[in-house]
């Protein structure tokens, strides 16, 4: 791993671990349906050939299970004085630096497995629709404090567009 | 609708303030029915009489025909038709009135408010310091009226004002009038500005229209007579040659070629036709609306002109060009010629004059014309070190000229350009550089930028390389640099992210004039 070494110099704050459940969730239900849908072929047709396709997105989706939590834990935010900044992916990494008086609103939303875990995930949107800055598996305390936080830090640091 | 801010004694004259400043609702021209829905009607009306002329020739000739006019005629009921066509009219005209009557705007210190609509009311605000740019369309037909269409834009998707119709000198002045009280401004001092202006009145209506007509696209007084680039026709229509397009339509007829000797049909012969259509209405469109350009500083920001029956001309306050991309098609080369395109928070409905993007702000020039450009639309592009490293940006093969270029392992993915693709960092702007084939130079002022990221794939990593990426606001340009130094780009990404702060928070231009103490 050639990571810059300033980039671990920040505390990055980690989401709520019990979000690994609701991904792996998510995903599993994901690959359920495409997997059965992929394999609707092979089940009328009974070519054997015919469950390469199916096989091969069973496996990449194992593979995706497998290395959630890894992902999950490599998601993190850092609230500095001006700016938040936001990773994640570890094959894929990105990294965001948004300042608060950018931040246009900040959206909560509860998807149906976040609610069993009392989970929130968190949505920032500027003028840029490319931020794409979304933190998940956020504890519904933190979520609303944060957001709160975030929309007074946003307010003190207005700035136009 | 007095306007109480005016002194007394100020005489009227062409620039003069309209009065429809003043916060008062008030009407738009009398002539906007007949602009907007008018057209329609005429031509309807026109397909009728056509039809009646049939008619009264089969009567005069003696033919019988089954048509509605003959049964009409024959049966007696042209009186009865007379009062419905009468009536009609009189409802079409009344609504248009009332239409008229009711859509009405008004202007205050604050923001600009619409309301419009008969049955499904329609009222429509904007903030004055959210205006992204202000617009002065003249369709051919409306300016044979001699009235223009002012669109003001707002930040966000269709979020513009349309005051359609004005009369054209209104249309002028009343930008003029809005943008000073845009820019923080004080309405006295406002006044006392638009007094200064010098402006000429002419006798005849008829003659003012030719005046109009002939008119440069900025009026004087306001702006600098003369545009800072001129087009020249060689240029205009070299570049429409020479631009993609035509490499596309050239790529055809070789393929019909080939494929009509080898089959020997010639049936392939009128697939070209559609495509030699598309390709001739893009290049008179192209020339025709790029023929009268003109770009010029204002001191309520850059006024871009288009057009040459359909004139269209803007007004972009400062600091609202939120990345600008200078690129150079590969064909231009050998010419030296520039494009320039920016984004921009309003996105118009109303295309640019002749329906090309009017994120184009530069349709083609030469170098020494971008750099007149730059000067006008980047922030801090002013002493010549700042312009020496911009034409570096555009021309530079690479070395050492104050990029921080990509290192030599990036040769991997960008076997050409690797020695170009690189970033510089000045206190205005931020400025990507990439391409050696298709040259560009990207620009965005640190006070536009919504955030950065930097990425990094399994690819990149390996090379121990990654991509940076600004976000702005959505428009043709996209700040992206890829296969820069992983460290150098770390250290670009925490730079910027400082910078954009600072720069946002010590920026004024929502209230452009008033930072500089209220003087132009």
């Amino acid at each position: 791993m050639s990571e810059p070494a300033v980039r671990n110099e920040l505390e990055w704050r980690r989401v709520s671990p019990k979000y690994v459940w609701v991904d792996l969730l998510g995903t599993l239900i994901g690959a359920i349906i495409t997997v059965g849908a992929l394999s609707i072929p092979a089940i009328l047709t009974r070519i054997p050939w015919f469950w390469l396709l199916p096989g091969i997105v069973a496996v990449v989706f194992a593979v995706t299970l497998a290395v959630t939590p890894r992902r999950v834990r490599a998601i993190g935010f850092v609230l500095r004085e001006d700016d938040l900044v936001f990773r994640r992916g570890i094959m894929f990494q990105r990294t965001v630096a948004v300042p608060y008086g950018r931040m246009q609103l900040v959206d909560i939303n509860r998807g149906p497995f976040d609610r069993a875990f009392g989970l929130s995930e968190l949505k920032f949107v500027t003028a840029a629709a490319a931020t794409g800055v979304t933190i998940p598996g956020l504890p519904e305390e933190e979520a609303e404090e944060l957001r709160d936080r975030l929309a007074a830090l946003a307010e003190s640091r207005r700035a136009g567009l | 609708m007095t306007d109480e801010i005016r002194p007394p004694e100020a005489p009227p004259r062409a620039q003069a303030p309209t009065g429809l400043a003043d916060g008062q609702w008030h009407r738009l021209h009398p002539a906007t029915p007949l602009l907007r829905g008018g057209i329609v009607f005429l031509a309807i009306l026109g397909v009728v009489v056509v039809n009646l002329r049939d008619v009264f020739i089969n009567i005069v000739i003696g033919i019988d025909e089954d048509d509605p006019f003959t049964f009409v005629i024959e049966n007696g009921y042209v009186g009865l038709i007379l009062l419905a066509i009468a009536v009609g009219l009189a409802v079409t005209i009344l609504f248009f009135w009332i239409s008229w009557r009711m859509h009405t705007f008004r202007v205050t210190e604050e923001l600009v408010e619409v309301r419009s609509g008969v049955l499904f009311r329609t009222h429509r605000r904007g903030r004055l310091d959210r205006i992204q740019g202000i617009n002065v369309v003249r369709p051919f037909v409306a300016r044979l009226f001699g009235t223009a269409k002012l669109e003001i834009n707002v930040a966000g998707q269709d979020a513009n004002i349309p005051l359609a119709y004005l009369s054209g000198p209104q249309a002028d002045a009343l930008r003029g009038e809005i943008l000073r009280l845009a820019s923080g401004l004080r309405a006295a001092e406002a006044a006392e500005l638009a007094a200064q202006n010098p402006g000429a009145q002419s006798s005849s209506v008829l003659q003012r229209r030719m005046e109009e007509l002939l008119a440069p696209e900025l009026e004087p007084g306001v702006a600098p007579p003369e545009s800072i680039v001129q087009m020249s026709v060689v240029r205009l229509i070299g570049s429409t040659l020479l631009s993609g397009a035509t490499l596309a339509l050239i790529a055809i007829v070789v393929a019909i070629i080939v494929s009509t000797t080898l089959t020997g049909s010639i049936f392939f012969l009128f697939g070209f036709v559609p495509a030699a259509i598309g390709m001739a209405s893009y290049a008179v469109n192209r020339v025709t609306k790029s023929l009268r350009y003109s770009i010029a500083l204002t001191p309520d920001g850059i006024r871009v002109g288009f057009g040459l029956l359909s004139t269209s001309n803007e007004t972009l306050p400062p600091g609202r060009i939120h990345a600008i991309m200078v690129s150079q098609p590969l064909l231009w080369r050998p010419a030296g010629w520039w494009e320039i395109k920016i984004n921009r928070a309003s996105h118009s409905t109303t295309k640019g004059a002749a329906g090309q993007a009017n994120t184009t702000i530069l349709p083609v020039g030469s170098l020494d014309d971008v750099k007149k450009v730059l000067e006008l639309v980047l922030p801090g592009a002013v002493d010549s070190e700042a312009i020496e490293l911009l034409e570096r940006g555009l021309t530079s093969k690479g070395g050492d000229d104050g990029f921080v270029n990509s290192p030599r392992r990036a040769a991997w993915i960008r076997w050409f350009s690797w020695r170009r693709n690189g970033f510089a960092i000045t206190p205005d702007a931020v400025l990507l550089r990439r391409g050696a084939i298709w040259r560009e130079l990207i620009a965005v002022p640190q006070a536009r930028m919504q955030s950065v990221s930097y990425r990094q794939g399994p690819l990149l990593r390996a090379l121990r390389l990654a991509a940076v990426r600004l976000h702005t606001v959505a428009g043709p340009v996209t700040a992206r640099l890829g296969a820069v130094d992983a460290e150098a780009g770390w250290r670009f990404f925490e730079d910027v992210a400082l910078e954009a702060v600072t720069a946002a928070q010590q920026d004024t231009t929502h209230r452009w004039r008033e930072a500089r103490g209220g003087t132009a």
